[in-house]
């Protein structure tokens, strides 16, 4: 079997299965934030009109909330979802609630890895589609809607249909000014939104042994731009000391076998990657940067899950020194660990010298909720993850979505720049 | 199950425009409702009637875990979704919430059903047929469990074996 295909027999209580087969799978860790919270909680309004006993969790300990995509609170409809949110965990005994303006929140992705809340070989569902970003550190996460997240906090499991598993091999160490957003955008331009639909995405081969884990997280985050069901890398060392690092204990590794079974293997080479970016209106929609179209950028955004974690700022933070930005530059940190940090190691004077404008974690502008939306006609390079219509504001705006150290050098010049180009 | 199609012919209809971000922080369903497809069809809201059904190319429903898509599309009376083929997280929302029915199309019923068609599914014999045209499709049949939980009225009323 491999890794997913273990995780997935484990958590059913089967020595055995395979893709295709239908399971409920025994949950480890649920998340919710201030999106899909309220709908759980609708939800469980619904049921207790039908009659169903919702008074208690199976597992409070097992779920923590996050506060990420309206806040700090946009208008009042926002502000009461995070009363909501504060009653309800108070209702339930959920301890781990990390609220805004009260030490450490933060996009609930990050949350997930930088508060070491998801363990190699859990199976992790969060109410949010970017879930899979968790994959990286080696256990099986998956998105989920609202019903589906009610039924896990209530029961403790639900059904999967174990996935196939599609094999990224990558060789080799990427170029310096190539990073693991240009190569996912590789990837879902070559296999399209829907090429790992209903599948697992797993990464593999020397680069991944080279890559950093914020590397794999931002790699395991977009394979739901793919459609995937979840991203995966087998954990190692380095997964390891991360965790340990952030206060894990009791860390055990789950990896494939050696007959491990893949429905396909891709194979890139590092040294050929460059940086690419993603056209409006897909993240398929993939050209090398040196042969993107020549536009007028109104903003550069380094923010969300996928594109301001530590590493991605401090990409950011190697092209801005010493430099300005031409155009209006947003940094949203994505979490207050990593503002932090980047705090404590002198990158926000950097950006601030640059002229960016450096804000609170949030999810914010990345999903068009507030702080920095698009208007009619406006152009943005992006170190997010979506660049539908409408994604980041108005429906006539356009975003292209690229690595950090892209968006940066954008800012600088105002146009869609090689970081290779700059003077 | 009758009704009349309200047809784009589009693959990637994704979340983002079958419910922009902004109303993310809506959880009135009417009102969701109010804003179904403004991505993509201003007038759908004004157009669309109960029972009427959505036509679709590939991979419909993409992007994100959001249930107020197939929310706001069931609240606007849409009882089905005809589609080549469909996202994981839109179908598995509209089948465990019971919001509406995604159904999986060939190429055939794509190319010959027209906006407007009044057409009939009946998922006890995975046929579609076309009233207005006098024509008739398959459907693709729904897995086990998938028609398991519909029959049950979704996934808090599915009880497994």
């Amino acid at each position: 079997m491999n890794i997913v295909e273990k995780i997935l027999a484990r958590a059913s209580n089967r020595e055995k299965v395979s893709p295709d087969d239908v399971i409920f799978a025994d949950i480890d860790k649920v998340m919710v934030h201030d999106v899909s919270g309220p709908g759980v909680i609708k939800v469980f309004d619904k049921l207790k009109k039908q009659g169903v006993n919702v008074d208690k969790l199976w597992d409070s300990s097992k779920v923590w909330v996050a506060e990420d995509h309206f806040v700090p609170s946009a208008e009042k409809i926002s502000a009461e979802n995070i009363v909501k949110l504060q009653n309800f965990t108070k209702t339930y005994g959920i301890k781990k609630h990390f609220k805004y303006g009260m030490g450490q929140y933060g996009i609930c992705h990050t949350l997930s890895h930088e508060e070491a809340l998801v363990l190699p070989g859990e199976v992790y569902v969060g109410g949010d589609s970017h879930t899979n970003t968790t994959g990286a550190l080696g256990a099986f996460s998956c998105g989920l809607g609202h019903t589906d997240i009610a039924y896990v906090l209530l029961n403790g499991k639900i059904w999967f249909k174990v996935p196939e598993t599609l094999y990224f091999k990558l060789n080799g160490k990427l170029p310096d000014h190539v990073m693991a957003k240009d190569l996912i955008l590789k990837i879902i331009g070559d296999i399209g939104t829907d090429g790992g639909a209903y599948q697992t995405m797993q990464f593999g081969g020397s680069g991944i042994k080279e890559m950093s884990v914020e590397s794999r997280l931002t790699l395991c985050n977009m394979t739901t731009e793919a459609g995937a069901k979840n991203g995966i890398v087998e954990p190692d060392q380095k997964i390891v000391d991360y965790l340990t690092t952030r206060g894990a204990v009791n860390i055990t590794l789950v990896n494939g076998d050696s007959d491990a079974e893949y429905a396909k293997v891709f194979e890139y080479e590092s040294s050929e990657m460059e940086p690419i970016v993603a056209k409006p209106f897909s993240p398929e929609n993939t050209v090398v940067v040196r042969d993107a179209p020549n536009v007028d950028l109104d903003k550069s955004y380094i923010g969300s899950c996928t594109g301001a974690k530590y590493e991605d700022l401090e990409a950011a933070a190697k092209i801005l020194k010493g430099r300005k930005v031409k155009i209006r530059t947003e940094v949203l940190p994505a979490a207050i660990s990593i503002y932090k940090r980047a705090m404590e190691n002198g990158l926000l004077k950097i950006f601030l010298d640059a002229g960016v404008m450096v804000g609170p974690p949030t999810c914010g502008a990345c999903c068009g909720a507030h702080m920095g939306v698009l208007a009619k006609d406006e152009i943005c390079i992006s170190t997010t993850n979506r660049n539908f219509p409408g994604r980041m504001g108005h429906v006539d705006s356009q975003t292209y979505l690229s690595s950090p150290l892209v968006a940066a050098a954008s800012a600088v010049t105002g146009k869609i720049t090689d970081p290779r180009d700059l003077d | 199950m009758k009704g009349n199609v309200i047809k784009y012919e589009k693959d990637n209809i994704d979340t983002d425009v079958i419910i922009p971000g902004q109303y993310l922080k809506i959880h009135d369903y009417a009102e969701l409702a109010s804003h179904a497809m403004e991505g993509l069809d201003p007038s759908f809201h004004s157009k669309v009637k109960e029972g009427d059904f959505i036509l679709a190319g590939k991979n419909f429903g993409c992007g994100s875990s959001r249930e107020h898509a197939p929310i706001a599309l069931s609240h606007s009376g849409i009882k089905a979704v005809l589609a080549l083929s469909f996202a994981r997280i839109f179908y598995r929302n509209a089948v465990d919430g019971a919001f509406l029915l995604p159904i999986e199309i060939d190429e055939n019923a794509y190319q010959n059903i027209s906006e407007g068609d009044e057409i009939d599914i009946d998922i006890s014999s995975n046929q579609i047929k076309n009233i207005t045209k006098n024509q008739s499709y398959q459907m693709k049949p729904f897995s086990e469990i998938i028609g398991k939980i519909i029959e049950s009225g979704g996934l808090f009323k599915y009880k497994p074996d």
